[in-house]
């Protein structure tokens, strides 16, 4: 569904992908994961055309997303919910999650915001109030939904627990695998390793714009001592990186 | 003071305040999603007084003319942003600020040149020099339709864009112009209504700046230009609501000066103004309603 091939980008003189290659099935959720500045946000901003590449292709069903402007790459069914969570302060809840219909044009949108009041109890309470008044945990919530109710073919996610408290990053967890489970496919930045790996079919581990390693979550586990990647990156000794990805292509 | 005197200063107060605020919200509505202080805005005025003189003999009811002025406001404004901004929009601020500065001197020079550098009246309805008595008050009308309209101009605004999916897309785009692209909202067409937007309210701020004098000449705009961008600022450069209370507050301090200075000192009323300014500032540097930093469109 998503391909993204040998991908190179820089801000200014700082080159923040060196070389990532990933793709995404149908279905799939699949995470990225890596200490900061490995290039995971800069990753997704490429996908969601917020970032132009230096080198290196993106292909999202077959279409190239290479000089697509962010609105384009909406249109062909990418959402995205960035670190900042992207909510408009000043825009009421519904205001919001109004905008993320922007691009729908069925008849069902109606029917689908009370599904996604069922989900989001708090989004129904806090209607008419301004996002910016929401707390954190509730922003991400309303993030989320507007994301959600786009319909969209594929989901992309950088950080979603960053900043929450831990019970609001269970919750968080949670939706991701139950969205997961209904078939949306998904791709997943988080710092959160440990949690990630227990919730994604594939990982890639990105360290200093690269893909590191790649794989099931049992497979990376094996390969690399996932904690210690924060501490400056160890490989298990013994263990070989496999690249390009293992698992379903 | 008395209180003939008092309505008399909020009447003027008003009506020279509504003015300034469009002016202001002319203004803002461009920076709101462009992050840009459009220092061709004067000229819009310009157009806006150059229609009127070029249609000053035409048979058509002067409403009708008006209604073209505005229209060749707005119409310049959309021009500008798709001819001189958009191809530089994504070079950075600093360019698309030095693009207004030489799309002003642009378009006062074609003034200059297709028409002429000197001043030229222009045909003002009888009805905008009367005045009024209520309740043994001197009232002119040209006050009362400028509160009128500028009333009327404020409320539908504000309709727009509480009320349509267009203004929902504008707000968006000055909370947070990337995420509003990523949901699917085309930032040429933001951009575009919010200069149509803003060429609106220039000529209609136009229509009753130049009946007020009479007349036009290539450097008109500079004035207006002045006072929007010191009413937003002293409002809080960024927000809508700040810009019309930085307009209303200008227009009151303005219309203070010249009825509270003696004599001797009224011509210097635009020192003594922005000096009260200066002090504002010094005391509340974000402005009255600060608006918020948000990132910009690339």
């Amino acid at each position: 569904m998503l391909s993204v091939t040998n991908l190179e980008a820089r801000y200014g003189a700082i080159l923040a992908l060196r070389d990532i290659s990933l793709t995404v099935e149908e279905g799939e959720l699949v995470a990225l994961v890596g200490p900061n500045g490995a290039g995971k946000t800069t990753t997704l901003a490429v996908v969601a055309g917020l970032h132009r590449p230096s080198r290196g292709t993106v292909l999202f069903e077959g279409k190239s997303l290479a000089g697509r402007a962010p609105e384009d790459v909406a249109r062909l069914g990418i959402s995205m919910v960035p670190e900042n969570r992207g909510v408009f302060p000043t825009l009421t809840v519904a205001e919001n999650l109004r905008l993320g219909t922007y691009l729908r044009r069925d008849g069902q949108v109606a029917r689908d915001l009370e599904q996604l009041q069922e989900r989001f109890p708090v989004l129904g309470e806090r209607a008419g109030q301004a996002a910016g008044t929401l707390s954190g945990g509730e922003q991400q919530q309303l993030a989320i939904a507007r994301a959600l109710i786009s319909r969209p073919r594929l989901l992309m996610l950088d950080e979603p627990s960053l900043g929450l408290a831990p019970t609001l990053v269970d919750r968080v967890f949670e939706l991701v695998a139950e969205l997961h489970r209904e078939g949306v496919t998904i791709l997943l930045v988080e710092q959160n390793v440990r949690r990630t790996l227990e919730v994604a079919d594939r990982a890639y581990l990105l360290q200093t714009g690269r893909v590191e390693a790649s794989g099931r979550p049992a497979e990376l586990r094996e390969l690399v001592d996932i904690e210690s990647v924060y501490l400056g990156g160890a490989r298990r000794p013994g263990a070989q990186a496999s690249e390009p990805a293992v698992g379903s292509r | 003071m008395d209180a003939e005197f008092l309505a008399q200063f909020a009447l003027n107060a008003l009506s020279l305040g509504s003015l300034y605020a469009l002016m202001a919200l002319g203004m803002a509505i461009v920076f709101g999603v462009l992050r840009l202080v459009n220092l061709a805005y004067g000229e819009l005025l310009m157009v806006a007084g150059y229609t009127l003189f070029v249609l000053n003999d035409s048979p058509l009811p002067w409403l009708f003319v008006a209604g073209a002025a505005v229209l060749a406001a707005s119409l310049a404004s959309v021009l500008t942003e798709r001819v001189a901004f958009r191809p530089v929009r994504v070079n950075s601020l600093n360019a698309m600020l030095i693009t207004s500065f030489a799309v002003s001197t642009l378009l006062q020079n074609a003034a200059l040149l297709l028409v002429s550098p000197r001043t030229r009246a222009v045909n003002v309805p009888g009805l905008l020099t009367q005045s009024l008595e209520i309740a043994g008050l001197r009232v002119s009308v040209a006050n009362l339709i400028t509160i009128g309209v500028s009333l009327s101009l404020l409320f539908g605004l504000n309709l727009l864009l509480r009320r349509t999916t267009l203004g929902l897309a504008l707000r968006a785009a000055a909370d947070d112009f990337p995420m509003t692209r990523m949901l699917g909202v085309r930032a040429d067409r933001v951009i575009a209504a919010a200069f149509a937007i803003s060429g609106v309210l220039a000529g209609v701020v136009g229509l009753f700046w130049i009946a007020r004098v009479g007349s036009v000449v290539p450097t008109i705009g500079a004035g207006p230009l002045l006072i929007a961008l010191i009413a937003t600022v002293i409002g809080g450069m960024g927000g809508l609501a700040g810009a019309i209370a930085g307009g209303y507050v200008l227009g009151a301090l303005t219309v203070g000066m010249q009825l509270l200075l003696p004599p001797g000192l009224i011509d210097y009323r635009d020192a003594f103004t922005f000096g009260i300014v200066i002090l504002v500032l010094l005391v509340r540097p974000q402005g009255l309603i600060p608006g918020r930093q948000s990132a910009r469109v690339g």
